[in-house]
């Protein structure tokens, strides 16, 4: 059994303007087929090359949308720890993101907000550039404890309106 | 523009009624949530440390962002025929409208109530607007925004996926 876990960031920690530690990752092939299949998207244009080339013009196969989104949850994550939990995500996917790119992700503290049932949150720009080329933006909305006793997924119902 | 802004009543209709319920093909389980977490290097203890997942949530449970990957069919399964269409709602409005063209203009998440191991999802589509006729970049068609909301087996939301779409006829068309 673990000690008693504390939250790693509280909302006191963090001001707008803040911006989330830089991540940085280099995609293969591997990257996109092994997202792909772990969110279940059998559709060819993310395992097949000759079909993304063929088909839709593009020139490798590319990241799909539901593990862009998984990116930008460990990407928020990490930067709260554990007890961060997310409430709202929405993104653009501009250009594809191809294996050789290397995916530089950036985002920026915008809101720090407390609602009316004490729950706090941290709205969010984010950002997955390539060779300082915006390849996805988005935004999200993230609940943070506001002292370590605090803890968002303990939340249910009327207490939790993300 | 002499386009009739009317819309057709089987259209209207469709706004604010849940359709398409749909269930997970399997119960919610730990394969897929490890499958997720090792595609994105997600080290958060959450999803690998069960001590974690109890003191924190209460239970092993899923990212949110894994919303969307329990309801994507098998890719192959004993008797299926022909494709499934995920939102299916909005292939209806674009044919009753007749607008041949169709593109996601935005699309936001919201989670609610973690989704947990064994868990069974159920989904559904409400047709939350329809906008009127308007002159876009891409041709004359409409916004709509359908929204694909999700509760588990004892009726709790655990999260809605709102998509805004516009449908279209180009200028040629």
């Amino acid at each position: 059994m673990n000690a008693s876990l504390t939250p790693k960031l509280l909302s006191g920690d963090i001001k707008v303007g803040d911006r989330l530690p830089a991540l940085e990752h280099r995609v293969t092939a591997t990257t996109v087929v092994l997202g792909a299949l772990a969110s279940r998207d059998w559709r060819p244009m993310h395992h097949d090359k000759d079909f993304a080339v063929e088909r839709n013009g593009t020139p490798n196969i590319f990241i799909n949308t539901p593990n862009n989104a998984a990116w930008f949850e460990r990407y928020i994550t990490d930067w709260t720890g554990p007890f961060g939990r997310l409430g709202r995500l929405s993104f653009q996917m501009k250009t594809p993101v191809f294996p050789g790119d290397e995916m530089c992700f950036g985002g920026e503290v915008k809101a720090l907000t407390a609602d009316g049932t004490g729950c706090h949150w941290a709205d969010l720009e984010l950002g997955i550039s390539v060779n300082g080329e915006p390849r996805t933006v988005g935004k999200a909305r993230v609940a943070i404890p506001a002292t370590i006793d605090d803890n968002p997924w303990r939340r249910k119902g009327e207490r939790w309106q993300p | 523009m002499n386009e009739d802004d009317t819309l057709p009543e089987a259209v209207r209709n469709m706004i604010g009624v849940p359709l398409y319920e749909e269930r997970t093909e399997f119960p919610i389980e730990i394969g897929y949530v490890y499958n997720t977490c090792a595609a994105v290097e997600n080290g958060n203890p959450l999803y690998w440390d069960e001590d974690a997942a109890q003191q924190i949530a209460g239970g092993r449970i899923a990212p949110p962002t894994m919303l969307s990957v329990w309801f994507r069919p098998h890719y192959w399964a004993p008797g299926a025929t022909g494709e499934r269409k995920a939102l299916q709602a909005h292939f209806d409005i674009k044919a009753l409208l007749d607008l041949p063209e169709a593109v996601v203009a935005d699309n936001e998440a919201s989670f609610g109530e973690p989704v947990r191991m064994g868990d069974v999802l159920t989904t559904c589509q409400i047709v939350r607007s329809i906008g009127p006729v308007k002159q876009t970049r891409l041709g004359t068609g409409r916004f709509w925004t359908i929204d694909v909301r999700t509760t588990n087996q004892h009726g709790e939301w655990v999260g809605t996926e709102a998509y805004t779409l516009l449908g279209y006829r180009r200028p040629a068309q």
